[in-house]
């Protein structure tokens, strides 16, 4: 963490309402008195604004502010929660002996001195809302406009919107845990409706991160999503019934990935595994995927959509590697969940906003490329499915089953790519369908930025990647039976 | 074991008046029209709330809820921009119009915007008794929650939890536009739920059980939530993949609540004006069997979705979206009603208490009646497409023989094109599920694509 960070933070959270950090360690005092074992308070003010075109006009636009603290109290497994709207001494104090009550008055504890963890910053300290004039905002949904209509007479609606957050976090901890981190993150988006011979279909396209919005303008991003918005509907205009059954998968680099983030990913979640709810827990050391795959939950990725300089509970982010060569190695833990298990917090404690609790969640989660040209796994499958876009996911962390939802893909044919196919699920179980990884790419990509996870209510921005990949057998939930 | 909290008070105990809530929607209005707007509407909003969870028998989590939002939206002629805060102090309300304000200095004219017609606005405002307040503290929550949660860990088989909860919110919302209208209701929400595990390590499976209602009387008994829980985690236990086929396919009612949410996906305003929508130009046309009705009921008392006015002070009535399977209208603001040349059907903020009638059949019956084919009881992922209606998604259920449950099942999808199966609707359940504010019976549909091994 920067020093600009704490002071950016102190400006905003603290300062405004005569705060400092002395009155942070007063609050936290009083909590400790009540046989509690650990405490917080998370300021957060956040500032977002989204654009949006449609019918060649720019026609909504929508600003919001938010601003408030949660305080959390915890005593062994319980926690008592309440937050504050307003950023003010009663309201905090009123929040902290809401949340103090889930322990009875007994011995007292003392906040241990400040620290902060030295932590250089992994994206800039800026207010995204401010890299690009509102005029420049609005032309830059003009131009997705202009080029995806250009692409293609089929081409009959476009939608584009842009979208930024300001966010600034100060936590403050029993622990003398103090952090803060101003963290930016802005998404450009394009849906387009292509329609041909009666028959319409939508295609979209995307991506950002943890910066202003300064290169998409310069990098022509308006451009790129535009024209692949438009590929994708075209294919689909193409595509025939997907087949039903069990068959031969090849996944897509990059944003297929989404396939690690359900298999996975959710159940390695520390508080599942902890309560030995999740189908991998207690699997540490047991293999879970094919040799030659290993998967990181990794938050330091400078700018990436998915990453964080410091959790919501101002632990430092890592690069945590879950599974390595096929074999469990690791959860992902938040504060509460790595105490109750006597392991390590890892950095994977995140919240929504100060009015909900932190639980372990998902920064960037990607597998390491292999060694094989993705050429070569397509030719090598002679009856199956390529799969290159993806909608979204749900996994039941209890059972393992997942699904992910493929919203562009072909038939595979003796070795070759040919037709493309409908949108349709795949389904298979979690610790045991990477097993049946047979080759893993050389192409590891990450999405372009575009990833939100849902759990318990909460939405958090994430990442995810990886190299073309081979699934000997997965269900394919199409319609075609023949 | 139980806690013994202090300090904690009854939810409701500082819920704002709506008259604090309508000064702040006049302050919003006032400065929005200082600053040159032709035309403002604003709703605000507060809510309070206690949840409680247990788990394993101990207390988990008590979080106390307390929130507000203000959102105002305005007019220059046919320019808009909106914003919204959660600081309803007069400067941070100036500022949430200012910014507002600042955004329709760029968006462009849109001679489809601006606020209801002034005769469409709500001008009585029937009790719909939705505020029912319950006094409960802290420890009378997490009392409830470890009942709930007992009932269903006592049930031999059942291994694992992840708990009971309890949650109780009283809010106000309050909504007022520049033609003169200022309105305010207030409602409560209360909920009991519980997730049990049976079986051990690969074998093990999740399921749940969740009561809710405006007033705490007409919750399910907490016990009665927890028995229910675990019986439906017992019943997946053994659950198996099937090999690839097709046949019918039983939704249970809160499964069949999504069919119905993907049809108002697919007639609301914007999907419609977008082309985007595999119902569009289907107005006036079968999509049901001529046995399906689906009305909205608005004043219902005491019903989740029952208001006298929608998102944009526009009355609510009375209607039947879908009569004799013919589809009679669409789900419509202000905005997408005049773009598509019609009027707003007061749906601004979503559909209230949209019912698909049910049938006569118990769910029993139409097991019997399927004969053979699968039960679908929780579905995963999103898989629907509302442009072309391609739907594919995960499901777990039971696989019925004989017109009786065989086994349980799991990791298969279930697929189809929703106009084929909005058409092959051959009965519906007399089991109406009435927790959301779109109340389904069961619906059995006659043929669907099974993927498996």
């Amino acid at each position: 963490m920067t020093r600009q960070a704490i002071d950016i933070a102190h400006d905003h959270l603290l300062a405004p309402a005569g705060l400092e950090t002395g009155s942070l360690e007063r609050v936290l005092d009083r909590m400790l008195g009540h046989a509690v074992d650990a405490g917080d308070l998370y300021f957060q003010s956040a500032r977002h604004e989204t654009w949006v075109l449609e019918d060649g006009i720019v026609r909504e636009g929508s600003h919001g502010t938010e601003r408030g603290v949660g305080v959390r109290a915890m005593a062994g497994e319980r926690t008592g929660f309440a937050y504050a709207d307003d950023i003010e001494l009663p309201a905090l104090e009123q929040a902290a002996g809401a949340a103090r009550a889930i322990a009875r008055a007994g011995q007292s504890g003392r906040v241990a001195a400040w620290q902060s963890a030295p932590r250089a910053a992994l994206y800039p300290a800026i207010d995204p809302l401010a890299t690009l004039s509102d005029d420049d905002k609005v032309e830059l949904l003009a131009t997705c406009d202009r080029v995806a209509r250009a692409a293609d007479p089929a081409v009959r609606q476009v939608i584009a919107s842009l979208a930024g957050v300001h966010e600034v976090v100060l936590v403050a901890a029993s622990d003398g845990t103090l952090s803060a981190d101003v963290r930016p993150l802005v998404r450009l988006n394009v849906a387009v409706i292509a329609e041909r011979n009666g028959r319409r279909e939508q295609g979209g396209a995307g991506g950002g991160g943890r910066c202003g919005y300064e290169w998409l303008v310069t990098q022509d991003k308006a451009c790129e999503y535009a024209q692949e918005a438009v590929r994708q509907a075209l294919v689909n205009l193409e595509a025939e019934d997907a087949p039903a059954g069990t068959l031969p998968v090849v996944l897509g680099a990059g944003w297929p990935g989404v396939l690690l983030h359900e298999a996975v990913g959710h159940g390695l979640e520390g508080d599942f595994n902890r309560k030995g709810t999740s189908a991998f827990s207690g699997r540490i050391g047991e293999r879970v995927a094919a040799p030659g795959c290993t998967v990181v939950d990794d938050g330091t990725l400078p700018g990436r959509r998915g990453s964080l300089t410091v959790d919501d509970e101002g632990t430092a982010s890592a690069c945590n590697t879950l599974i390595e060569d096929g074999i469990l190695v690791g959860y992902m833990q938040d504060r509460l969940n790595a105490r109750l298990s006597g392991n390590a917090p890892t950095g994977n404690g995140r919240r929504e906003s100060y009015a909900h609790l932190p639980m372990p969640r998902m920064t960037n989660t990607y597998m390491r490329n292999g060694e094989h040209d993705p050429g070569e796994i397509i030719a090598s499958v002679k009856d199956g499915l390529y799969a290159v876009n993806f909608g979204g996911g749900q996994v039941d962390i209890t059972s393992g089953k997942f699904v992910f939802s493929a919203s562009e893909a072909y038939r595979i044919e003796n070795g070759r790519i040919t037709t493309p196919v409908r949108g349709a699920t795949l389904i298979g179980n979690g610790a045991e369908a990477l097993t049946r990884i047979s080759m893993v790419g050389n192409d590891l990509a990450l999405d372009p930025g575009i990833g939100m996870c849902g759990k318990e209510g909460q939405s958090v921005p994430v990442g995810v990647g990886q190299p073309t990949l081979k699934l000997d057998g997965i269900t394919v939930g199409g319609t075609a039976t023949g | 074991m139980s806690a013994t909290p202090v300090e904690t008070a009854p939810a409701s105990a500082e819920l704002p008046a709506p008259e604090a809530l309508e000064h702040v929607i006049e302050q919003a209005l006032a400065t929005a029209t200082r600053a040159g707007a032709s035309a403002a509407e604003a709703t605000a909003s507060a809510a309070l709330g206690l949840s409680a969870s247990v788990r394993m028998g101990e207390v988990e989590t008590l979080e106390h809820h307390r929130r507000r939002d203000l959102s105002i939206t305005v007019f220059f002629g046919q320019r808009t921009g909106s914003a919204s805060t959660t600081d309803f102090r007069e400067a941070a309300v100036a500022e949430a119009v200012e910014a507002a304000c600042r955004i329709a200095r760029f968006t462009a004219e849109d001679p489809y915007s601006g606020l209801p017609e002034r005769e469409r606005l709500a001008s009585t405002f029937p009790d719909l008794d939705l505020y029912h307040p319950w006094a409960l503290d802290a420890e009378g929550a997490i009392d409830l929650a470890l009942a709930c949660e007992g009932a269903a860990r006592e049930q031999p088989g059942i291994t694992n939890s992840e708990g009971a909860g309890i949650d109780t919110h009283a809010g106000v919302i309050a909504l007022g536009n520049t033609h003169g209208f200022l309105a305010s209701e207030r409602g409560s929400r209360h909920s009991i739920g519980c997730a049990v595990i049976g079986g051990e390590g690969d074998a093990m499976q999740r399921d749940f059980w969740h009561t809710v209602a405006r007033a705490a009387d007409d919750l399910e008994p907490a016990v009665d939530v927890g028995r229910r829980a675990a019986a439906r985690t017992l019943a997946r236990l053994g659950a198996r993949q099937i090999a690839t086929t097709e046949c019918p396919v039983l939704f249970a009612p809160e499964m069949a609540r999504s069919l119905i949410g993907h049809l108002v996906g697919a007639v609301r305003g914007s999907a419609l004006y977008r082309e985007a929508s595999f119902l569009k130009d289907r107005l006036g046309e079968a999509i049901f069997p001529a046995f399906v009705r689906l009305h909205e009921q608005p004043h219902r008392p005491r019903a989740l979705g029952s208001c006298a006015f929608d998102r944009e002070g526009v009355a609510t009535a009375a209607r039947d979206l879908v009569r004799d399977g013919v589809l009679q209208g669409y789900v419509l603001d202000t905005y997408a009603a005049r773009r598509l040349g019609m009027a707003t059907t007061a749906n601004a903020g979503g559909v209230h208490n949209l019912t698909l009638e049910p049938g006569e059949a118990s769910f029993d019956e139409l097991v019997a009646r399927m004969e053979r084919g699968l039960i679908v009881t929780e579905m995963m992922g999103q898989g629907v497409n509302t442009v072309t209606g391609d739907y594919s998604r995960g499901a777990a259920g039971y696989w019925v023989e004989d017109g009786a449950i065989s086994h349980p099942v799991q990791e298969i999808t279930v697929a189809g094109r929703l106009q084929d199966m909005y058409a092959g609707i051959v009965a519906l359940g007399n089991d109406l599920d009435t927790r959301s504010s779109i109340r389904t019976p069961s619906i059995l549909i006659d043929r669907m694509t099974i993927a498996g091994s």
